[in-house]
């Protein structure tokens, strides 16, 4: 390998596209876990906006409504939670299991006729700047529109949790449910809006799974990436800032765990394979020694059911 | 009102009791897949021989995504009582129920995929020599390639994988001696998001043509974004990328299934260990990607030939292996004892199998 600042450019630049819809689902669940419901559905939701994303675009042949319906089908299938366990008060974890598992059947039924058929290519930006521009042309430029809005997006969700009314509501209700019911604040309909809100960013997720990493339909092709985010929610103590390095770190891990193998280095393929879950796990005991700062940062009514008293 | 109700109850018992017993009568295959249909790989290729056998006039069952183990027994016993005559098991991990189900079923057939176990007199196995594919591979991929390394994306060290590997390194070698083959072990069958990146990083380290022992259509996706050349394995891949893919390894379970199920059908049906190759058509090559050159082709297509009517070998001496050992003599072909537990990489291949 010849360690050129172009190789790293492009190498940085793979980690990024493989980070994409980690952060993106991550970003949309951390919402929703801050308001106190905790939706183990991701991965479900994540795998019915690949294949919606995909059929709208073969069908209508038009990206931007094949994006925006991906976000609606997520937003939907989430709605399903949100109903079982706002409106119908049943457990948090069970649904979220349900909705995971109900999710994969689901798409593979939608998928069956999407199977072999070729993605279209997604139009990127700036795509005669990344070769031109040493290093950071890779980095910058040449992506879609979809890769861009993931990198804003966690500073967005800081800026709304922290600065906007908004956002202060829905920390309120995740921390402390019964007092912001009696300042006045539907508690049932702020959960609601950020169930759908993730939803739509799990949508949004697999969208970009099927139609701009791996262009195509293929069941069950989420493989896992929707656990994996998660578990960044956790490990990034709900923090979207902490989110992007998660996920770069998680993505940067696998990515290049393949090129030395590529390289041919004497490591124990097995061991390099597990080297991402390692790194996570050494990452959450760094963070959790201080368990108080863990305490103070997971809403407090995380999975619990709210009961408004009459 | 009651009694209306037990007569319907009645006459559709007879019915059904009766609609079992014709269904007995004429035969019915069924299917066990280890993957969804919708992989387009390799469960996908056996419903298309399925699909065959049905467009044969004989009605078939399947069950898919069964995983290997206790679920397997159970769903093979439930076909085997629901009156199946012909039951195909088509993973490697299905040998063992596959055996235990016929020893109680003397009555019905079984052919399991790509086990050596026989143990009963209903039980046949059957297999594919897509050795004879990576051969054709090795050939091409030697002529095309500028910078002289081959990018491989494995799945699991198994035989048949090192196989391939070994296989396509030795065709490779004979048309250019400088040739590389380096290997990236994704330790999975089908990830395609995974497989996309083992396919981005090996051509970021100077591959210009990448081969896969996977089942989705990513990495054919990355080799034509990224201009270079690529194969396809087990469906045909072409339309994924066809600038990038050169041919595809394709495949064709549906002669053997129709003529199995025929054999059983006619009473003719014994029992056998298959392993078919390019001869029988169980392996066949996808169209010829013209950017190879006339030339190229013609010689690819020669060789085809030779393979399948066995006068070139896959495995012909002499071959060493990564230590200079003598795998084969000089003059004398693999057995196909050894090549069914292959388990070193011969001379040319970089790096470690994985333990």
């Amino acid at each position: 390998m010849s360690l050129d600042i172009n190789f790293i450019g492009v190498l940085i630049a793979s980690i990024m596209a493989s980070s994409v819809p980690l952060i993106l689902a991550a970003s949309g669940e951390l919402i929703t876990e801050r308001s106190g419901v905790l939706n183990l559905g991701v991965e479900g939701m994540m795998i019915i906006g690949a294949i919606s994303g995909f059929a709208l675009m073969i069908v209508t042949d038009n990206l931007f409504i094949a994006i925006i319906g991906s976000m609606l089908a997520g937003i939907i299938i989430s709605s399903i939670f949100g109903f079982l366990t706002q409106s119908l008060l049943t457990n948090h974890v069970a649904t979220g299991l349900a909705l995971t598992i109900f999710g994969i059947g689901m798409s593979a039924m939608l998928g069956k006729n999407f199977v072999g058929i070729p993605g279209k290519e997604f139009p990127v930006l700036f795509d005669d700047l990344s070769e031109t521009i040493p290093f950071f042309g890779p980095i910058l430029f040449g992506h879609s529109i979809v890769f861009y809005f993931a990198f804003i997006l966690p500073f967005l969700t800081n800026y709304f949790l922290k600065r906007t009314k908004l956002g202060l509501m829905v920390r309120a209700v995740g921390d402390s449910p019964d007092s912001a019911s009696n300042q006045g604040i539907n508690v049932i309909l702020v959960r609601y809006l950020c169930i759908l809100y993730g939803g739509a960013m799990c949508g949004l997720a697999g969208a970009y799974l099927s139609l701009i990493y791996t262009p195509q339909w293929i069941e069950n092709m989420t493989s896992g990436r929707g656990w994996i985010a998660l578990a960044l929610v956790v490990f990034s103590t709900w923090n979207p800032i902490k989110i992007l390095i998660g996920a770069m770190i998680f993505g940067g891990i696998t990515i290049i765990q393949l090129h030395m193998q590529a390289l041919g280095l004497r490591i124990p393929v097995q061991f390099l394979s597990a080297l991402p879950y390692i790194m996570t796990i050494i990452v959450l005991v760094v963070i959790s020694r201080d368990s108080r700062k863990i305490k103070l940062s997971t809403p407090s009514s995380l999975g619990k059911t709210f009961y408004k008293e009459k | 009102m009651l009694k209306n109700f037990f007569r319907y109850f009645i006459s559709s018992l007879f019915f059904l009791v009766a609609y079992s017993f014709s269904a007995n009568a004429e035969l019915k295959v069924g299917f066990v897949y280890v993957g969804p249909t919708g992989d387009h790989g390799w469960t996908y290729q056996h419903h298309l021989g399925r699909n065959a056998v049905e467009a044969a006039g004989i009605k078939t069952t399947y069950v898919e995504s069964v995983p290997e183990g206790a679920d397997a027994e159970r769903v093979i016993r439930q076909l085997a009582q629901s009156g199946h005559g012909l039951i195909f098991t088509t993973s490697f991990g299905y040998m063992d129920p596959t055996n235990k189900v016929a020893k109680d079923f003397p009555n019905v057939k079984f052919e399991h995929a790509t086990g050596y176990k026989r143990e009963h007199s209903n039980v046949s196995t059957y297999g594919a020599r897509f050795y004879q594919g990576r051969t054709l591979l090795g050939h091409i991929a030697g002529n095309m390639t500028k910078t002289n390394t081959i990018g491989y994306i494995a799945s699991f060290p198994i035989p048949e994988v090192i196989r391939g590997i070994n296989s396509m390194t030795l065709a490779a070698q004979k048309v250019n001696p400088n040739i590389k083959t380096k290997i990236v072990w994704v330790f999975t069958w089908y990830d395609p998001g995974k497989e996309a990146e083992a396919a981005q990083a090996l051509i970021d380290q100077g591959a210009d043509i990448i081969m896969q022992h996977t089942d989705s259509t990513a990495a054919v996706q990355v080799a034509e974004k990224a201009g270079v050349w690529s194969f396809g394995q087990a469906s045909d891949m072409q339309k994924f990328a066809p600038k990038s893919v050169l041919t595809s390894i394709i495949d064709d379970w549906a002669p053997y299934y129709v003529e199995r199920s025929k054999a059983v059908q006619n009473g003719t049906w014994k029992q056998q260990d298959t392993w078919h190759g390019l001869k029988e058509g169980m392996v066949a090559m996808g169209d010829y990607n013209p950017a190879m050159g006339a030339d190229l082709v013609k010689e690819v297509e020669q060789l085809q030939k030779d393979l399948a009517s066995g006068k070139v070998h896959s495995f012909t001496g002499p071959i060493y292996d990564q230590k200079d050992n003598v795998l084969v003599t000089v003059g004398n072909v693999a057995d196909d004892g050894m090549l069914l537990g292959m388990g070193v990489y011969v001379k040319g291949v970089e790096g470690d199998i994985p333990q």
